[in-house]
């Protein structure tokens, strides 16, 4: 049995997004989880995290980014094809309550998890302050939709091509420091490069208001069978797979992060070579 | 007829060279032939009272397979296998024979004799069978009753075949991608071809058996929703949570447990990147803590990737290796080292979080603990260093707790395991448990005796309600 793909189409240059057929899934599928894809016999298994799901319709949506051989290969594939695997809803789902004002942060492909939880945070009566940020306009998605699933919509780019010029740190900053529209802020959630999500963390960590990154190491079996996603988190090694991938950020071992993410780089390398002629 | 010398040696199995295989992952052991087979099934002394049968924990009736193969009648003897066995083919190449039927052969006991190879003269009739085409057994009438199983390992996979004969209609779910459990991620090719257990699986199906895969059961269906739709569950998830050191250095890049390179290597096939996409570190110096079967497959996999050096490091001494005589005995002719009675400390690292090295100290052992064994105590002053660029942790796994962590009513002792009474009964009414998630980690053929014994007190269960 494969998975049928719906639709598939490039969000901006470079991003992708993807229906699947996956009615299992969808009817379990929760803000904040993951799927482990294996695109065919010889393919990796690789984790992505669900942006969108309808148990409805029975489909999963996947946004992803054209980085290595698995991505491309993903890109390369059109609505009425197939994946061969689709293995989820894995890892715990985020934490969804009223805490009151909650800021949302998504940078670059991570606007595409962050969605449904800032839209479930809204429905659970959260005033939900979103920061979406991408390098430039031209590779910002998804505004629309982050515009309906939140109070407030900040926008930031690298180059000033949109919104803010600079960093979706700034804002967070400036929202911390001025209380936003409503006063307080009782949490922030951030998703994003490693890099952005360590930044949010220090900006935060004075105001000691609680917040939440979701952590996107190596995965294989995504089922805490490996152990190859482990992540140092208040000095203690935990699966991401299992015990995240949400994870308090201040608590993150984002160098630790960063290096093993970097650890099969030639291997990437030596996986891509066929694809560059 | 053979001289009286001679019959009472066991003809040697043909294997590959260790000079060849260091550098291929195809099978080492390569089976007996036809005549040795029936030369060495002729050995049998057809006991009255059968000790093997005993020492057999899924009961397949060896004396009578052997006479069938003494009798060339390689057909009868596949029947009589698979009657009891839905798994000879891995059966006979896995188990360690050697401490459970073929421990109490009579044969055995003679001075300077072997016991019977029970072990190789399965794995005979079974390759024989598949060769020839598999004979689908009789399927009793459909009771109208239906049974989820967790976990396509060796017990889910037995308890699916069992039940299927009795005549339930029963439906695997596997986490994974493909079915077999520690068959497909853990032991290696060399040791069990992956061909052989898509074989023994596809016998399965034939039984009736549907295999829903990619299903993690405590994510897409819990127990209790599984007990909506299903009259009985039999949970075989097995003990698939690797357990580290606990040690300094272990996240560095470099470190893996046993089972992520296992998974990597055997089911995701990365000893033929990039042919295949999964990448595996290779290494020049590799390190494996642990003496179990586990790190003697680690160990002769990083040969296979091409790591110059091979290093077991494990505490206590030779004759405390839990792995088998006979897989010891293949690593070290494929050039694996032994540092025994040895102890990592910490695992090194450079400026780049990448592993350069393992600190390790002598140990010696005292007198026994509790289990048995002799307890080894580290000797200070002994503190040395080994250099490597790969460290594997063999030391073990404790069992996965997705599905008791979701299934309320469900009874766990302590490391996690379910608790479940000498027929698979757990505490929660219609769900039964066996294999490795009941005992922590043990051998594939325990797994499938509890999963047969489990799919008995099934239907004894399925009869009652």
């Amino acid at each position: 049995m494969s998975f049928t793909i719906l639709k598939k189409h490039e969000l901006v240059p470079t991003v992708y997004l993807m229906g699947i057929a996956a009615p299992r899934v969808a009817k379990k599928a929760m803000p904040g989880q993951f799927v482990i894809l294996r695109i065919d016999e010889h393919g990796e298994r690789i984790p992505l995290t669900i942006a969108d799901f309808d148990a409805q319709t029975g489909t999963i949506t996947l946004i992803f980014q054209k980085i290595g051989k698995t991505t491309r290969q993903l890109a390369s594939l059109a609505a009425g094809g197939s994946i061969a695997d689709v293995a989820g809803p894995l890892g715990k789902p985020s934490v969804i309550e009223k805490f009151g004002t909650v800021i949302c942060v998504g940078g670059g492909v991570g606007i595409a998890p962050i969605f449904p939880i800032a839209r479930a945070l809204k429905s659970a009566g959260n005033r939900v302050i979103s920061i979406i940020g991408a390098r430039s306009a031209d590779i910002l998605f998804w505004e629309d939709r982050m515009n309906e699933a939140s109070s407030e919509l900040h926008i930031t780019t690298d180059d000033g091509t949109k919104g803010h010029h600079g960093f979706v740190t700034e804002v967070v900053q400036n929202l911390l420091e001025h209380g936003g529209h409503s006063g307080q802020i009782d949490r922030v959630i951030a998703i994003g490069p490693p890099v952005m999500m360590r930044a949010v963390a220090s900006v935060t960590k004075p105001f000691g208001v609680k917040t939440v990154v979701s952590l996107n190491p190596i995965m294989v079996d995504g089922t805490g069978m490996c152990g190859a996603c482990r992540v140092l988190v208040g000095g203690e090694t935990k699966f991401a797979c299992v015990d995240g991938p949400e994870f308090d950020a201040h608590e993150v071992d984002y160098t630790l992060l960063m290096s093993r993410l970097a650890m099969y780089l030639p291997e990437e390398k030596e996986a891509l070579e066929p694809y560059e002629h | 007829m053979n001289t009286e010398s001679e019959s009472k040696i066991r003809p040697e199995m043909a294997k590959q060279l260790p000079s060849e295989r260091r550098y291929n992952f195809s099978e080492v052991a390569l089976g007996y032939n036809r005549g040795e087979a029936v030369a060495e099934a002729k050995r049998c002394l057809d006991c009255k009272k059968p000790l093997c049968i005993e020492g057999c924990p899924v009961g397949v009736d060896i004396p009578l397979f052997i006479r069938q193969i003494a009798e060339e009648d390689f057909d009868a003897a596949a029947r009589t296998l698979k009657s009891t066995n839905s798994l000879p083919a891995i059966c006979g190449r896995v188990c360690p024979q050697e401490t459970q039927c073929e421990a109490v052969c009579i044969l055995g006991k003679k001075k300077d004799s072997d016991p019977i190879a029970i072990g190789g003269l399965e794995r005979f009739v079974a390759d024989y069978e598949m060769k020839k085409g598999v004979m689908i057994p009789e399927i009793l009438e459909s009771t109208g009753r239906s049974v989820a199983v967790v976990g396509a390992g060796p017990a889910g996979l037995t308890a699916a075949a069992e039940l299927a004969k009795m005549g339930h209609a029963v439906t695997i779910f596997e986490s994974l991608h493909s079915a077999g459990g520690v068959l497909v991620y853990g032991i290696p090719e060399f040791r069990l071809p992956k061909a052989i257990v898509a074989a023994e699986v596809d016998f399965i199906r034939k039984l009736g058996v549907d295999i829903c895969l990619n299903s993690v059961i405590g994510k897409i269906d819990t127990v209790d929703e599984l007990l909506e739709e299903y009259d009985a569950v039999f949970l075989g998830t097995g003990a698939g949570l690797p357990l580290f050191l606990g040690i300094d250095g272990e996240n560095l890049n470099g470190v893996y447990s046993a089972n992520e390179f296992l998974t990597r290597v055997n089911l995701m096939k990365a000893y033929l990147f990039p042919e295949f996409d999964t990448p595996i570190k290779k290494g020049s110096r590799t390190i494996v803590v642990g003496g179990g079967n586990v790190a003697m497959d680690a160990a002769r996999c990083a040969i296979r990737l091409g790591s110059e050096e091979v290093t077991i490091v494990y505490r206590r001494g030779e004759d405390e290796l839990p792995a088998r005589a006979e897989e010891v005995v293949n690593a070290k002719e494929e050039g694996v080292r032994f540092r025994l009675l040895t102890n990592p400390i910490r695992i090194l690292g450079d400026e780049n979080n990448w592993v350069t090295g393992m600190e390790c100290i002598n140990m010696e052992l005292c007198e026994p603990d509790e289990s048995g064994r002799c307890r080894p105590v580290a000797l200070s002053g002994t503190e040395h260093n080994i250099p490597a660029d790969i460290a594997i942790i063999a030391i073990g796994t404790s069992p996965n707790p997705l599905v008791p962590m979701t299934t309320p009513g469900l009874e766990t002792a302590r490391y996690g395991t379910i608790v479940a009474d000498e027929t698979g009964a757990t505490s929660k009414p219609g769900v039964f448990a066996g294999g490795d998630i009941v005992t922590g980690s043990a051998t594939v053929i325990s797994a499938m005796g509890a999963g047969k014994v489990a799919a008995r007190a099934i239907d004894e269960y399925l009869g009652r309600v």
